[in-house]
C-alpha cells in the first residue's frame, strides 16, 4: 500500500483555499462534518445543470436519467457498506433520521412494555433521545452500560446488562466526543447470542474505516452523507432485509405507495416503503460520488494515514501545558478532545479561530458523557485524511498561546 | 497575539475571570435567577437583595467562560446601591454596546468599567456570553419563573 499524498488531496477539496482572518484556514472539526471534494461538487452541479428531473415518475429521457443516477448510487452505497442487496438501502435525511426511523417502525411494533432497549454512555443525543421517546410512549426500558476512565466501553457491565429482555442494542461504532472506536463486533455477537437484534450509529466511523455491515452481522447500521465528504441533508439506514421487509412504513406519502384508494393503500416494496415523497435526489447522487471517490483512495490507505496523525498529534498536545485529554481508549479514531487548565473551551475556540484554527469546544451533543467525565465543555480537534502533521503543530502552537492568555 | 484578541481579552477581564467578585451563594436573597446558554454550557445564578427599592447586595455563581465570568463579576460591583431602574438603564446600555456596530462609539460615561467589553462585538458568537448574566439579572428584578437564555 502506497502512502496517502495528502499535497494532492488537499488540491481535491477547494475550501481548504479559503483563508480566515488573513491565515490559512485549518479545517478540525471534521467530526461536525467533513468539506466536499471537487468531484462531489461537481456531481451535484452536473446534476443540477443538465440532468435535473423527478425520479421514478417520468417517462421522459431526463427523469429516466435521473431515476438511473438516483438508483446508480444507492448500488453505490450498498457495495461501499457491503450490504447484500439493494434494497437493503434506505435513504433517509441523516443518521438522526435513519435511528428515529427505526425507533417509529420497528421498535413500535416489536417493542413492548417491558423489553429493553440497551445503549451505551457514549451516545450521541440522537441515539439516547428517540429511545427516551419511545420508552415514554411504549413503557419499554433502556439502559446504558458504562465507560471507563479512558472512555472505553466496560466490556463486563455491557454484558451483565445484556439480559434476555434486552430486545435491541444501539450502539455507537466511534464517539464523537471521544474517538473511542467500539468493538462492535463482539457487542453484535454477544446481543445476538441473546437474541437481540444491534443498531449501529456509524456516523463517525464511515468516512474513516472500512465498514462491512455483513461481516459485522450489523441488523441495522446508519450514517450520515455529510460526515463522509457528500452535501448535508443525505444519509442511509442499512437494514436487514429481513426485518426492513416486517417494519410497517415510516411516512406516508407518494413513491412509498403501490396503489391507493380511500379505502386502502398498498404499500411499495422495499426500500421505497420507507422513501415518502420526492427525495434529496442532487443529495443522493452527490454521495454517490463521494463514496466513488473515497474508495479510488482507499478506506485503509485512509485510516492508517489518520492513525499517523492520531499518535502525532497526542504527542504535540500533551507537550502542552496543562492540557489533558478526554478520550484516551486504546483504539481510538482521530479525534482529540481536551481540556486545558482553566481556560474554558469556548475561550479557547475563539483564541484558535483568529489563528485560522476551526475546532468545536462544546458538549458535542454528548451531555451525559460530559456529565460522566466531570467537564461542563471539551475543545474538540477531529481529522480527516486531508489535515496534516504542519496543521498539527500549529494547532500545538496555538494552544500555547491560550496557555499564555490563561495563565 | 491578535489585536482583537488582546482587546477581548484584557487584563482587566482575565483578573476577574481568575478573581471573580460577589462570588458566592447568598441563602436571604430577595431574588434568584437562572441564565443558562446550553449549547456552550455557561450556567450561573444571580442573587439579589432588595431593600428600600435599591439592590442592597447582588452576587451569582455558576460555571462558564471568560467573558461570562467577567461579566457577571464586574456586573455585580457596578449594581450595588443601585435603584431597580437604574439596573436596567445599565443593562440597556450594556445591551446597545454589545450588539453595536464595531465602528460606533461607546458611552464611556455611563458604562464606566464596562467599556472593557466593547470588543465582544467584535465576536459575534461571544455577545451571548457577555450578556447572560446581565438578562439574568433582569429576570431576578421581574421575575417571571423562566429560565434566562441568550442563546
Amino acid at each position: 500500500m502506497s502512502p496517502l499524498d495528502v499535497i494532492k488531496i488537499r488540491e481535491d477539496f477547494p475550501v481548504l483555499r479559503e483563508r480566515v482572518y488573513g491565515k490559512p484556514l485549518i479545517y478540525l472539526d471534521n467530526a461536525a462534518t467533513t468539506q466536499k471534494p471537487r468531484a462531489v461538487i461537481e456531481t451535484i452541479d452536473r446534476f443540477y445543470s443538465r440532468e435535473n428531473a423527478n425520479i421514478h415518475r417520468g417517462v421522459f429521457c431526463l427523469s429516466e436519467k435521473a431515476t438511473q443516477c438516483y438508483e446508480g448510487a444507492r448500488h453505490k452505497v450498498k457495495v461501499f457498506l457491503g450490504a447484500a442487496s439493494d434494497k437493503e438501502i434506505v435513504f433517509v435525511r441523516g443518521a438522526t433520521e435513519a435511528i428515529n426511523l427505526v425507533a417509529a417502525t420497528w421498535g413500535r411494533a416489536f417493542l413492548k412494555a417491558g423489553d429493553e432497549v440497551l445503549i451505551t454512555h457514549m451516545e450521541h443525543h440522537s441515539n439516547i433521545v428517540p429511545w427516551q421517546m419511545l420508552r415514554d410512549e411504549k413503557g419499554i426500558r433502556l439502559k446504558v452500560a458504562p465507560v471507563n476512565d479512558s472512555g472505553e466501553l466496560i466490556m463486563e457491565e455491557f454484558r451483565k446488562l445484556l439480559t434476555g429482555k434486552v430486545r435491541l442494542v444501539s450502539v455507537v461504532h466511534v464517539s464523537n466526543a471521544l474517538g473511542t472506536i467500539n468493538p462492535v463486533g463482539e457487542i453484535i455477537r454477544l446481543a445476538h447470542e441473546q437474541g437481540a437484534r444491534v443498531l449501529v450509529d456509524g456516523a463517525q466511523a464511515v468516512a474513516h474505516r472500512a465498514v462491512n455491515v455483513r461481516e459485522l452481522d450489523a441488523d441495522f447500521y446508519v450514517l450520515s452523507g455529510h460526515k463522509l465528504f457528500a452535501p448535508t441533508g443525505i444519509g442511509v439506514l442499512y437494514g436487514k432485509e429481513e426485518l426492513l421487509e416486517k417494519m410497517p412504513p415510516y411516512q406516508g406519502g407518494g413513491d412509498m405507495i403501490r396503489s391507493v384508494t380511500f379505502d386502502q393503500t398498498i404499500y411499495n416494496r422495499i426500500p421505497y416503503k420507507f422513501e415518502a415523497g420526492t427525495p434529496h435526489i442532487a443529495g443522493v447522487i452527490g454521495l454517490g460520488a463521494a463514496v466513488d471517490y473515497l474508495r479510488e483512495i482507499g478506506l485503509d490507505k485512509i485510516a492508517a494515514y489518520e492513525h499517523e496523525l492520531l499518535e502525532y498529534g497526542t504527542k504535540k498536545l500533551m507537550e502542552v501545558p496543562g492540557l489533558r485529554l478526554i478520550g484516551t481508549a486504546e483504539k481510538k479514531a482521530a479525534v482529540l478532545s481536551f481540556v486545558l487548565g482553566e481556560a474554558h473551551a469556548h475561550d479557547i475556540g475563539t483564541i484558535l479561530d483568529r489563528s485560522g484554527i476551526a475546532i468545536r469546544a462544546g458538549h458535542h451533543c454528548a451531555m451525559p458523557l460530559m456529565r460522566r467525565f466531570n467537564v461542563p465543555a471539551t475543545t474538540r480537534a477531529s481529522f480527516a485524511f486531508y489535515n496534516t502533521k504542519e496543521e498539527i503543530d500549529l494547532l500545538a502552537e496555538a494552544l500555547r498561546e491560550v496557555t499564555e492568555v490563561f495563565k | 497575539m491578535n489585536p482583537d484578541l488582546q482587546d477581548l481579552y484584557q487584563q482587566m477581564i482575565m483578573d476577574h475571570n481568575k478573581n471573580p467578585r460577589n462570588f458566592r451563594v447568598m441563602p436571604d436573597a430577595t431574588s434568584v435567577a437562572e441564565g443558562f446558554n446550553p449549547l456552550c454550557g455557561d450556567h450561573l445564578h444571580v442573587y439579589i437583595k432588595m431593600k428600600n427599592g435599591r439592590i442592597e447586595d447582588v452576587s451569582f455563581e455558576g460555571d462558564g467562560c471568560a467573558i461570562s465570568k467577567a461579566s457577571a463579576s464586574m456586573m455585580t460591583g457596578i449594581l450595588k446601591g443601585k435603584t431597580g431602574g437604574e439596573a436596567k438603564a445599565l443593562f440597556e446600555e450594556v445591551r446597545a454596546m454589545l450588539s453595536r456596530d464595531v465602528n460606533s462609539p461607546v458611552d464611556t460615561e455611563k458604562l464606566g468599567k464596562l467599556a472593557v467589553f466593547a470588543g465582544v462585538c467584535e465576536f459575534p458568537s461571544r455577545v451571548k456570553c457577555a450578556s447572560l448574566a446581565w438578562h439574568t439579572m433582569v429576570e431576578g428584578l421581574e421575575p417571571t419563573g423562566k429560565q434566562v437564555t441568550t442563546e
